[in-house]
């Protein structure tokens, strides 16, 4: 089972995505926000971090580094509101697989991972 | 007595010692460490002026007319205040033109003209030397009277090769060439000199004191004593301000040595050439008269004691000071008062020969042996190191000339007369000198016949009579006057006979001279070269640092020829150091067209100035530089365009600093602009994201319940979340258009008289249920009883719970809330809570709308970040003021409104600068 782990401040987004997640078979952690993130991905090791970037405590950006830094092979997908061309140019410079700007379609953001984790 | 051996041995000594002070300070300047740039050195230096006539011939003017020997002192102590006018204008002239000398002074103010500058030198001259050669006659007496012990039997029998005197002549000489002219310039400063001549100063006056001590409180029991003493053998004439010594005697005395302190060659010397500093004036100005107060302390004591000593006795009054002391066989005593007076006459030898030297050398004979065209192109690659030979030989000449004069004619005057004569002779440079840094006006021709007519008189008037008193003319010329004509006697022109000869002559040599100063300067024009000199000496304080370029000049020079003329004069070093200056200070490299510019001319003939004097120095440059006649019209012309175009550049300079502060302004603007659109675009990236938020909550479930069929729990639940995001988002908009009423002043409040307390209270009560869901223990405080205000009660209530939902929200364990009246007549209503704060730095901008989203980029905002923005709008708008503070261990959001009628009749609505 793939593991998965969600991080957004915003409780009814992670709502959303974790109903969206489990139905497709995975395996779900979910934080709110980053500092939370960075226990579980020490504790369980996801192999996929949907990450928001504004966040208390520790932003997405930070955590991206943390995982690019320490588990090379844990794919990454920016999930922001940050829809400006520079902030897609930051978080795909941090390393991240994907930048998907909210709002977003569910399908397209299932096909996605689903592809992304094939 | 004392042997003629011991007495030239302590002679020799005292030189041996002059010459070790003049050579440790000079090797000791040239490491870097100058002795002599000190004002206390500078005023003792100063103290040339005391030769061996104040030595020894102030006595004996105080035993023969009483107290009128201090108007020599009074003089120069009263003007000494005016040096800070005078001495500072003619030091900043000299250092700037260069000027040698103060015949080159003259030269130089009345258009470097050579005539000007000979004729004052060779009346210094004339004035100078027999003054030089009474310093010699009052050393050599001064070494009889210590050897023989007796009134001095001078004995011109012997051949001069076996007179002390001539030997005497001869050190100073040496000495003086020494430390006088080590230098080819003669700008150039003498450290050693004039250590060695501020030594003197204090030798002299120490010697002075200790015999004056000596004569007041160990011959007679103090001045008391000497002063009855004197009384009893009928010598109070001499206390008293009678006859010979009327006021009319005081006030010409007076000036005269005024004129003596300011233009004596050997003061000029040394208060201008040798002054390193300006600000050593400063010092001098009081020090010098102190100085003079010292050594004329015990004149009176002294010259009473010896007429009350040798009353019987035949003593020249001019030996008292030596005499005395040996009458009381004090050997030692007398040795060291032999050599004060011997540093005195020795002082004022080497200054004033020092200063003639460079005279004769640049004003007379340069100019002299450059007139001659041959002489000039065969001397113009060599007369360098001949400049420094020549200033030697002077110096011998004469001294030798003094020492000549001595044997010769000086027996025959007392030390007083001959110095006042050649006072008189010094004080006709005045009126040339004064009117030449204070009058544009004053001209070449009228300083020319001023000095001239004056000195004539001077010769009629004072020195004639000594020719006759020395038998070579004819008695009755002073008697029936001059080819008889009784107006001319020497003693009494025009019948004026009440005064002495000294002030007879000075008032008619002076007065003549400066009649005709002022009326031929009046009557004559001058020419283009001498206004400009008169412009930069009268006004050098203006032109000193744009000297150069201030002269008006037209011409051209090679650059290499002047090079060449320079490197002959003060050699290949001095040449580029002194190119090398040229290029730092005026900031521009030469030309590349190998001509020199007329500013560089200028510097060019300035520093030659310095060598061989400004006249010579101007027919040398004239001999590179093809130059042509420029008219008065022109020079005029240019000063004027110099004006107009000072003028200009005087409005330029204002219009270029409005211009500044206009663009400064528009800056300013601009500025502002751009903050203000730059808090409108964050302000709408903000806005935009945070409806993004809901937003995606909303189209994330919406597709959900489309795509999936759900249970029917679920499906509640989803569309209840739906239906949360959308009030969210509602409400959201609302602030946003809310604040922006406020922002733009299009706001109203819905004002009604309201209960205070009720209102607060309604808030609180909303807040309660929240409180308890956290956990948070609240307290209410209201001192408000029955207070009604006019205001908005929807919005003041939108404020309170603003407040207490953020406090909620960073509350560890309680809120509390007050409400009273402060004393300043304003509703105060406080809430607080127990959470970590707002960090000082942020709490300018907390009020500020999504101040946290604008603080940390990435870090999510609690709340809307528009709550507290509003609320600060609402009060501002109630003429009421918001902030934040921490009380003890809370944080503390505070709001005022007022209570007074009046204002709250008149709410203002602030326009919003944003």
């Amino acid at each position: 089972m793939i593991k998965i782990l969600l991080v957004d401040d915003e409780p009814n987004i992670l709502l959303s995505l974790e109903f969206l997640f489990k139905k497709e078979g995975y395996r779900v952690f979910i934080a709110r926000d980053g500092e939370e993130a960075l226990g579980i991905i020490e504790k369980n090791e996801p192999e996929l971090v949907i990450l928001d970037i504004m966040m208390p405590k520790v932003d997405g950006y930070e955590v991206c580094r943390h995982l690019k830094k320490n588990h090379e092979g844990t794919k990454v997908i920016f999930l922001t509101a940050k829809s400006k061309e520079q902030d897609v140019q930051i978080g795909l410079g941090l390393g991240a697989d994907l930048y998907l700007t909210k709002p977003f379609s569910t399908k397209e953001l299932v096909n996605k991972v689903r592809l992304l984790m094939n | 007595m004392l042997s003629k051996g011991l007495i030239i041995a302590f002679t020799f000594g005292y030189l041996a010692l002059l010459f070790a002070i003049a050579f440790f300070s000079e090797q000791s300047a040239k490491k870097g460490k100058s002795y002599a740039t000190n004002p206390y050195i500078y005023a003792l230096s100063l103290a040339v002026y005391c030769t061996a006539w104040t030595y020894y011939g102030s006595v004996g003017r105080a035993a023969t007319n009483g107290l009128e020997f201090l108007t020599i002192y009074i003089g120069p102590s009263l003007i000494a205040p005016l040096w800070w006018v005078i001495m500072r204008k003619i030091i900043r002239i000299s250092k700037v033109q260069r000027i040698s000398s103060i015949a080159d002074f003259i030269s130089s103010r009345y258009g470097k003209n050579i005539t000007l500058g000979g004729v004052v030198t060779l009346f210094c001259l004339i004035g100078i030397i027999p003054y030089t050669s009474i310093q010699i006659k009052a050393v050599a007496t001064s070494f009889d009277i210590l050897q023989y012990a007796a009134p001095p039997i001078q004995n011109f029998q012997v051949p001069f090769y076996q007179d002390t005197a001539f030997y005497l002549a001869l050190g100073l000489a040496f000495f003086t060439v020494l430390f006088g002219t080590r230098d080819a310039e003669a700008t150039a400063k003498h450290e050693g000199m004039v250590m060695a001549i501020a030594f003197e100063s204090l030798f002299k006056l120490l010697a002075f004191l200790v015999v004056g001590v000596f004569v007041t409180y160990f011959v007679y029991d103090g001045f008391k004593d000497i002063f009855d003493q004197a009384s009893l053998r009928n010598l109070d004439h001499l206390f008293t301000l009678q006859g010979d010594n009327g006021p009319s005697e005081w006030f010409w005395m007076s000036m005269l040595s005024m004129m003596a302190i300011l233009f004596l060659p050997r003061q000029f010397q040394m208060a201008v050439m040798e002054n390193s500093d300006e600000k050593h004036l400063d010092k001098a100005i009081w020090l010098f008269p102190v100085y003079l107060l010292l050594i004329n302390v015990f004149v009176f004591p002294i010259a009473l004691g010896g007429l009350v000593h040798f009353s019987d006795a035949n003593v020249d009054a001019d030996t008292y000071v030596l005499a005395l002391p040996i009458a009381y066989n004090q050997n030692w005593l007398a040795i060291f008062v032999y050599l004060g007076g011997f540093s005195a006459a020795t002082s004022m030898i080497i200054v004033s020969t020092i200063s003639l030297s460079n005279m004769v050398s640049n004003n007379l004979i340069i100019p002299v042996l450059l007139l001659n065209e041959k002489l000039k192109s065969r001397l113009q690659n060599e007369l360098g190191e001949k400049v420094i030979w020549i200033r030697r030989t002077t110096i011998f000449l004469i001294i030798l000339f003094a020492y000549i004069y001595y044997r010769e004619v000086s027996e025959k005057f007392s030390l007083v007369s001959i110095g006042l004569i050649s006072f008189v002779a010094i004080a006709q440079f005045t009126p040339a000198i004064l009117g030449g840094i204070f009058w544009k006006n004053g001209a070449r021709l009228g300083a020319l016949w001023g000095i001239v007519a004056g000195f004539g008189v001077w010769f009629f008037t004072l020195v004639v009579p000594t020719i006759v008193t020395a038998g070579y003319l004819p008695e009755s010329l002073m008697t029936e006057g001059l080819f008889g004509i009784s107006v001319l006697k020497p003693y009494s022109l025009f019948g004026m006979e009440n005064m002495s000869y000294v002030t007879h002559g000075l008032f008619f040599s002076l007065s003549l001279n400066v009649l005709l100063y002022v009326l031929i300067s009046l009557f004559t024009e001058q020419t283009s070269k001498e206004h400009n000199q008169a412009l930069v000496f009268v006004d050098i304080f203006k032109y000193s640092t744009t000297l150069d370029s201030s002269i008006i000049w037209k011409g051209q020079a090679y650059l290499p020829d002047l090079k060449a003329l320079l490197h002959n004069f003060i050699g290949e070093e001095k040449t580029e150091s002194v190119f090398q200056q040229y290029i730092k200070q005026s900031e521009k490299p030469f030309n590349q067209s190998n001509y020199a510019d007329p500013e560089l001319v200028n510097y060019c003939e300035r520093i030659l100035s310095g060598v061989i004097g400004s006249a010579s120095a101007r027919i040398m440059v004239g001999s590179v530089v093809k130059e042509e006649e420029i008219s008065m019209e022109e020079v005029l012309g240019i000063l004027r365009e110099t004006q107009e175009l000072k003028f200009l550049n005087l409005q330029f300079k204002q219009k270029s600093k409005e211009l500044k502060k206009a663009s400064e302004k528009l800056r300013e603007m601009n500025e502002t602009l751009r903050l203000n659109d730059m808090l409108k675009d964050e302000f709408i990236s903000t806005v935009t994201h945070e409806m993004k938020t809901p937003i995606t909550s909303i189209r994330a479930f919406s597709e959900i319940l489309l795509d999936e069929d759900l249970p029917e729990k679920d499906k509640k639940r989803f569309l209840n979340i739906i239906i949360e995001e959308t009030k969210r988002m509602s409400r959201l908009i609302d602030q946003v258009l809310d604040l922006e009423r406020f922002d733009s002043g299009r706001q109203k409040l819905n004002l009604e008289n309201t209960d205070v307390k009720i209102l607060i209270l309604q808030a609180a009560d909303s807040m309660l249920q929240v409180f308890k869901e956290k956990g948070l223990k609240f307290y209410i405080q209201l001192d408000i009883d029955e207070l009604a205000l006019t205001l908005d009660e929807d919005r003041i209530k939108q404020v309170v719970l603003n407040l207490l939902s953020n406090a909620s929200k960073f509350a560890k364990s309680k809120v509390v809330l007050e409400a009273k009246l402060s004393e300043e007549k304003q509703l105060l209503v406080r809430v607080k809570d127990d959470g970590k704060g707002v960090p000082e730095e942020e709490t300018p901008f907390i009020f500020d709308k999504f101040f946290q989203a604008k603080n940390q980029t990435s870090k999510k905002p609690i709340g809307s970040g528009l709550g507290l923005a509003i609320s600060k709008k609402i009060i501002e708008y109630h003429g009421g003021n918001i902030h934040v503070e921490r009380k003890g261990n809370m944080t503390c959001f505070e709001f005022s409104l007022p209570i007074n009628e009046d204002v709250q009749n008149k709410i203002t609505y602030p326009i919003d600068h944003d």
